[in-house]
C-alpha cells in the first residue's frame, strides 16, 4: 500500500482501566497534521489488522495552536497535535496521553491542576471595577513586548510534562504559573501586588521546587523565555524574603 | 427575591464579561463551559478590537464608527444596539488595558491603533495578532479572581443540552451533560444566558474551533427561541485551506499594508517573487480605489471568488490568490503580526515574510443567531435599565456574543466581534439582574419534579443514541453535510441549489437516525456527544438554507446573482435614479430581519422590521 501513515496509539478506556496499544493506517495527504489522522480514524475506526474499534478520544478546539487543548505526547515529546505536521515525524507516529495528569479517556487528561496553580499564584490584576476609569498607565513598547511573550501562555502543559520536578505527587506549580507571576509583576498596575504573588511562590510547591533542568523553555510551543522569567523571579523572591524578615 | 440564581452558559468573551458584571454587583454566578474557559473560541480572534479613540488625529468618533458599522452591515443591524456598542467601545478598550492586556503601544506609550476593513480610520487596538487570546485571558483572570472570592462557580467540560421551562413558558434552569462522565444534571436558574458562540461546524470546515457546533443555540431554537437572520454567514476573505480546518489569516495583514493579487497572465507558473509589479493584478485596489484591500469582508470574499471561479484567474488556475506582505520590513511584521506569521509558517510551511501567502475565503462568523429584545429611551438609544435587553422571546432566557444577532446586520466589520462580545456582556449582565428584580417567584419555588422529568428526558435521549447501531458513521455524515453547505450556502447562492439543499437536509435527518454510536462507554465518549450535536447542526443548517432560499435579493454576505441589482457609477445619471427607485422598493420588502421558528417539518420563516431610526439606509459603495 503506497503512502499510508502508520500510527500507534496508547489507549485507555477510563481512569481506572489498564492502558493498551492500537495501530492504525491512514492515507497520506500532503501537509496533513496529527489531528487529520485522528479525524480519519473517527470516520473509519478500524485498526491496521482490520478490527473494528472505538474512535480515539482526544481534546481539541482551535486547531491553530492558540487554545492549548490538543496537547499530547507525540513520538516522546508533549506538543499540540494541530501543529504537528505528519511530514516532520518518523513513523509509526506514536501518540500517548500527557504523562503528569490523570487520564480521562485515551488521549484526554485532566489538567485542572494547572488552572488551580493560577489561583494559587494570584495571576490577575485586581482592577477597581468595569466602569469607565479611562486608560491604564502608559507603557514603553519595549516593556509591552517583553510582557507579550509571557502573555501568550496557553496553559497547554508542554512545560510541566517535560519538567522532572513536576510529578503527580509533587506540589510544584510548574513553569507556566511562574511565568504568569513574572508577567503580572512586570505590569505597571500588577506591580502593586507583587509581594502577594512572590509570597505565594515562596512556600511549598513554589519556585524552590524548580530544579533548573531547562526543559520547559525548550519545549514551549510559544517560545516563552520561561527560564529567564524564573531566574528573575528567583532574585525577586530573595529580596522579598529579606523584606519579609525586616517587616517582622 | 432573596438570592437570584444566575446561570451563564459559555466561557468566551461574552460569557465571561456577563459573569464579571454579575459578580461585580455582588451576585453569585454559575458558569458552564464545554472547555476550560481559557480555551474558548475567542482565542482565535487575531487582528484587534475597534474603538474610536482617535489617537491618530484623524477626527474619528463613535458616530463615524457607528455609521461604518451600520453601512458595513448593509443596514440590517438594529441601530440602537449598534450605537450603544460603538459608544461604549473606547471605554471597553481602556478597561481591557487596565486588566493588563498587552496591547501594542505608540512611541509615547499610548495604545496603538491600526486600520481594518470597511473604514478609513485607524480604529483597531491590537495585541500583536493574538488580540482575542489576550482579551480572553484578561477576562478569564478576572473571573478566576471572583472564583477564589467564592462569587463564581465554574463548571467546565459540561455541555448545555436544553432549558427547563415551567408551565407558563418561563425559563427556570438548564440541563447539562458532563463530557467526562456523560452524567446528566439539571441546574435551577432564575436568569439564564447563552453565550455559546457561532455555528461554524454546520459548514464542516471553517475558521471556527471544533467546539463551535451551534448545538446549544439550535437546541434553544428547537425549544421555541426565535432564530434571526440565520442565512447571513460571514465568509472571511483570507484563510489557509486545510483538511481539518480552514485557518484564519487575519484582516490585520491587510490593515498593516498586505496586498491581494493574482498574476495578470492566467496560469502564470512563476514564483510570486519573480512576477514583476506590472504583471500583477491587484484587483481590489483597482476596483475600489478608496478602500482598496480594506473593503468589507463580504465584498472582498465575493471579489476573490469571482477572480478564481468565474474568471479562472486564481493561482495556477486554482482556488487561491496571493496575500502579499513581503514588501513590509520583517521587524515590523514580527512586532505587529507575529501570531499570524507563525500560523502560516507552521501550517503552510513557507515564511510569509519572504514569500506571498496563498489564501482563499472560508466560513468565519454568523451574523445571525438567537433573537433578542431591547427597549429604547425616548432619544432612540438603548435603555440601560431595561430587563428586556438581550432577552430572547422566552422570559428569563438571554443570549449574548456571536450566538445573538442584532449588532452586525448582513455583514460584520472586522474587529467588531470582540467588541460586541464585550459590550454585549456589559449590557446583558445588568439586564439579567433587572429581570430578576421584577420576577415573581423564584426557580427554587418550582417543583423539583419538573427538573427531574427534564433530566429523565435527556437521559433517555442519550441512552437511545448509545444504542444506535446503524451503518452511518456520524463523522462522515457531518463531513458530507459540511461539503453540501459550503457548496450551496456560502459566497454565491442560487435558488435551485438552495432548494436542493433544503431537500438534502431533510434526508440527512433520516440518515441521522441510522447512525452508529461507535462507542458505548461513559468516559469522554465523543461520538455519542457528537451524534447529539449533529442532530442540532442539521436543524440549524435548515435555518440557513431556507432563509437563504426565501431571501430573493442581495444584501451583505447574501449574494444571489439572479437577484443582483447593479449600481450605476454616476450618481447623477438617470440610470442611477431608476436604480435608486428599484432599490427602495426592494428595501421595503427585504430590509427585514428573517425569523425562523422551529416546527416539525422544517423552519417556519417570517420577517420583522429592523430599527433604522438613527441612520437612513443608502446603497453601499466603497469605490
Amino acid at each position: 500500500m503506497a503512502n499510508m501513515v502508520k500510527i500507534k496509539i496508547k489507549r485507555q478506556k477510563d481512569q481506572r482501566s489498564e492502558p493498551y496499544w492500537e495501530e492504525f493506517q491512514v492515507d497520506y495527504q500532503p501537509n496533513m497534521n496529527v489531528i487529520t489522522l485522528l479525524q480519519e480514524i473517527q470516520r473509519n475506526p478500524v485498526t491496521t489488522d482490520g478490527r473494528k474499534t472505538t474512535p480515539v478520544s482526544w481534546d481539541c478546539s482551535c486547531l491553530e495552536e492558540v487554545c492549548g487543548a490538543c496537547t499530547m505526547v507525540i513520538n516522546g515529546e508533549a506538543q499540540q497535535a494541530c501543529s504537528a505536521l505528519v511530514d516532520k515525524f518518523e513513523q509509526p507516529i506514536i501518540l500517548e496521553p500527557m504523562r503528569k495528569f490523570p487520564i480521562i479517556h485515551d488521549l484526554v487528561v485532566n489538567r485542572q491542576r494547572m488552572f488551580d496553580a493560577l489561583k494559587k499564584v494570584k495571576a490577575w490584576i485586581p482592577i477597581d471595577g468595569t466602569y469607565d476609569l479611562g486608560p491604564g498607565p502608559r507603557q514603553a513598547s519595549a516593556d509591552q513586548e517583553e510582557m507579550y511573550l509571557y502573555s501568550r501562555c496557553m496553559t497547554c502543559g508542554c512545560c510541566v510534562d517535560s519538567c522532572p520536578q513536576y510529578t503527580p505527587d509533587s506540589e510544584f506549580v510548574g513553569p507556566s504559573a511562574l511565568g504568569q507571576v513574572f508577567l503580572f509583576n512586570q505590569n505597571p498596575t500588577g506591580k502593586f501586588n507583587k509581594d502577594e504573588r512572590l509570597n505565594a511562590i515562596m512556600g511549598i510547591g513554589g519556585i524552590q521546587d524548580c530544579g533548573n533542568a531547562q526543559n520547559c523553555v525548550r519545549v514551549c510551543p510559544k517560545e516563552i523565555p520561561l527560564t529567564t522569567g524564573i531566574a528573575k523571579l528567583n532574585g525577586a523572591t530573595l529580596s522579598q524574603a529579606v523584606k519579609n524578615l525586616l517587616k517582622k | 427575591m432573596a438570592q437570584p440564581k444566575f446561570l451563564v452558559v459559555g466561557g468566551g468573551l461574552a460569557g465571561l464579561m456577563t459573569v464579571i458584571k454579575l459578580a461585580e454587583a455582588g451576585h453569585h454566578v454559575d458558569i458552564f463551559s464545554v472547555v476550560p474557559c481559557k480555551r474558548s473560541h475567542s482565542v482565535c480572534a487575531q487582528g484587534g478590537i475597534n474603538g474610536a479613540v482617535n489617537t491618530k488625529g484623524e477626527g474619528d468618533s463613535p458616530d463615524i464608527h457607528f455609521y461604518d458599522t451600520v453601512k458595513g452591515g448593509d443596514f440590517l443591524a438594529h441601530q440602537p444596539f449598534c450605537k450603544d456598542m460603538c459608544y461604549k467601545a473606547p471605554a471597553v478598550v481602556y478597561l481591557m488595558d487596565r486588566m493588563g492586556v498587552t496591547f501594542n503601544r505608540t512611541p509615547e506609550g499610548l495604545l496603538d491603533f491600526r486600520r481594518f476593513g470597511g473604514t478609513l480610520y485607524n480604529r483597531t487596538a491590537f495585541a500583536g495578532a493574538t488580540t482575542g487570546q489576550q482579551l480572553l485571558y484578561a477576562l478569564d483572570e478576572q473571573v478566576r479572581r471572583f472564583e477564589v472570592d467564592g462569587l463564581v462557580k465554574k463548571y467546565e467540560n459540561l455541555e448545555y443540552l436544553g432549558m427547563v421551562k415551567d408551565d407558563n413558558g418561563v425559563c427556570r434552569g438548564i440541563v447539562t451533560t458532563n463530557l467526562d462522565t456523560l452524567e446528566i444534571e439539571s441546574y435551577k436558574g432564575d436568569a439564564v444566558i447563552l453565550a455559546t458562540g457561532g455555528p461554524g461546524l454546520v459548514f464542516g470546515r471553517s475558521t471556527n474551533s471544533m467546539i463551535n457546533t451551534g448545538s446549544a443555540a439550535s437546541s434553544a431554537y428547537q425549544q421555541g427561541v426565535k432564530y434571526a437572520n440565520g442565512e447571513f454567514v460571514q465568509i472571511h476573505p483570507t484563510a489557509i485551506p486545510g483538511y481539518d480546518k480552514l485557518r484564519l489569516m487575519s484582516e490585520s495583514a491587510r490593515g498593516e499594508g498586505g496586498r491581494i493579487w493574482v498574476p495578470r497572465k492566467k496560469g502564470d507558473e512563476r514564483a510570486p517573487g519573480d512576477i514583476p509589479e506590472s504583471e500583477r493584478y491587484y484587483f481590489l485596489e483597482e476596483k475600489y480605489p478608496r478602500f482598496g484591500n480594506l473593503v468589507p469582508r463580504d465584498i472582498a470574499a465575493q471579489e476573490i471568488y469571482d477572480i478564481c471561479v468565474n474568471q479562472e484567474s486564481g493561482i495556477s488556475g486554482g482556488n487561491m490568490v496571493y496575500l502579499d506582505l513581503t514588501h513590509i520590513p520583517r521587524e515590523e511584521l514580527d512586532r505587529k503580526l507575529a501570531g499570524i506569521m507563525e500560523i502560516y509558517e507552521k501550517f503552510a510551511g513557507d515564511d510569509p515574510r519572504d514569500i506571498a501567502m496563498k489564501i482563499f475565503p472560508a466560513v468565519h462568523y454568523s451574523m445571525g443567531g438567537l433573537w433578542v429584545d431591547y427597549e429604547k429611551t425616548p432619544d432612540g438609544l438603548l435603555d440601560p435599565k431595561s430587563p428586556l435587553n438581550h432577552m430572547t422571546n422566552i422570559p428569563g432566557f438571554f443570549a449574548v456574543g456571536e450566538v445573538d444577532y442584532q449588532y452586525h446586520g448582513a455583514n460584520r466589520l472586522g474587529a467588531n466581534s470582540l467588541l460586541s462580545c464585550l459590550t454585549g456582556g456589559l449590557v446583558a449582565g445588568p439586564a439579567m439582574v433587572e429581570y430578576c428584580n421584577n420576577l415573581k417567584g423564584s426557580a427554587d419555588d418550582v417543583s423539583s419534579q419538573l427538573f427531574e422529568s427534564e433530566e429523565k428526558k435527556w437521559q433517555e435521549r442519550f441512552e437511545a443514541i448509545k444504542s444506535m447501531d446503524g451503518d452511518e458513521n456520524p463523522y462522515k455524515l457531518h463531513q458530507e453535510m459540511g461539503e453540501l453547505m459550503i457548496r450551496n450556502c456560502t459566497i454565491v447562492r442560487n435558488n435551485k441549489d438552495l432548494s436542493d439543499t433544503v431537500d438534502s437536509l431533510n434526508d440527512y435527518t433520516e440518515r441521522w437516525k441510522k447512525c452508529d454510536s461507535l462507542d458505548t462507554g461513559k468516559a469522554r465518549n465523543h461520538s455519542v456527544l457528537f451524534i447529539n450535536q449533529l442532530w442540532n447542526m442539521i436543524e440549524l443548517a435548515k435555518v440557513v438554507a431556507k432563509g437563504a432560499l426565501l431571501r430573493d435579493e442581495c444584501r451583505g454576505s447574501h449574494l444571489k446573482p439572479d437577484c443582483k441589482l447593479d449600481q450605476p457609477k454616476d450618481v447623477k445619471s438617470p440610470e442611477y435614479e431608476a436604480f435608486l427607485k428599484t432599490w427602495k422598493e426592494l428595501n421595503k420588502k427585504w430590509l427585514k430581519t428573517t425569523i425562523a421558528q422551529w416546527v416539525e417539518d422544517g423552519p417556519k420563516i417570517s420577517y420583522e422590521e429592523v430599527d433604522t431610526s438613527l441612520i437612513e439606509p443608502v446603497p453601499r459603495r466603497y469605490d
